[in-house]
């Protein structure tokens, strides 16, 4: 697999990770979205953390489309769940939060997962009633 | 639970986890009948990347699952703990999409695929424990 392709699975890592945490970040300074308070909503992407979170969600968003276009859903997903163990890592190291055993088996489990697919071929053709396009081909 | 009950919090979690999904099947399907965007832009530029993109209705069936499903989730993460809905969401989501890819997709999900996944949800659900 080439260079590129790794970068494309990392951008998609990045950018969901950091993406969720900004938007959750903005959301929790919005406060609770009631009925009453639907329009809230709308105007949500309009909070700069917000805001910053929907860049960073497009960043993974066209990353993912590009990696879709290579490689099988059910490649792609264990490869970018590689988000989370970087979230448990960075709390760690950087802001010293204790990781109990069970999350580090959680992380190796993760790791191991994403490394058993990833050795894997990424594209499983098989035909659909459209037919698959005629330049897909078994990568690996 | 900040503001919803239980049984409201499952409902709107597996909302989040449908629309979720519904949005990864669909865009993945269109990008399989787009085609790997490294050789359309070596034989059309890429303008032709996003015409191909740009013409699949499948896209925009995908995109229109996906923006609801932002939108469920900026509604859930006001209601509900941020360390409730990711987790919960992120797990039933790997699972459905899992099944979704065999069954809808009809991906070859090899045994070293079911393993990963295995091991990846496993790991999920320890983490976020």
């Amino acid at each position: 697999m080439s260079f590129l392709r790794y970068f494309l699975l990392a951008l998609i890592v990045l950018g969901s990770t950091f993406g969720d945490v900004y938007l959750a970040k903005g959301m929790k300074q919005i406060g609770a979205i009631s009925l009453s308070r639907w329009s809230d909503l709308i105007f949500a992407p309009f909070n700069p953390y917000v805001a910053f979170g929907i860049v960073l969600l497009m960043t993974f968003y066209l990353s993912y489309l590009a990696s879709l276009s290579w490689a099988d859903l059910s490649y792609i997903m264990p490869a970018t769940t590689f988000g989370y163990v970087l979230t448990a890592l960075l709390a760690h190291f950087m802001l010293g939060e204790h990781i109990p055993l069970t999350r580090w088996i959680g992380i190796l489990m993760i790791t191991a997962g994403v490394g058993f697919v990833t050795g894997g071929p990424s594209l499983t053709v098989t035909p659909t009633p459209e037919g698959p396009s005629p330049h897909l081909e078994v990568h690996s | 639970m900040r503001h919803l009950g239980i049984v409201a919090t499952w409902l709107f979690i597996f909302l989040l986890v449908g629309l979720n999904s519904t949005g990864d099947m669909l865009t993945a399907r269109a990008m399989r009948r787009v085609g790997d965007f490294g050789e359309l832009r070596r034989k059309f530029g890429i303008l032709g990347v996003a015409r191909a993109v740009l013409t699949e209705p499948w896209f925009y069936l995908g995109l229109v699952a996906m923006a609801l499903s932002f939108f469920a989730l900026l509604a859930a993460l006001s209601l509900i703990d941020l360390s409730v809905v990711i987790p919960a969401s992120a797990s039933l989501t790997f699972l459905s999409n899992l099944l979704g890819a065999k069954f809808f997709l009809k991906e070859h999900i090899t045994l070293r695929r079911w393993m990963s996944g295995l091991l990846v949800l496993g790991g999920i659900m320890l983490l976020r424990a």
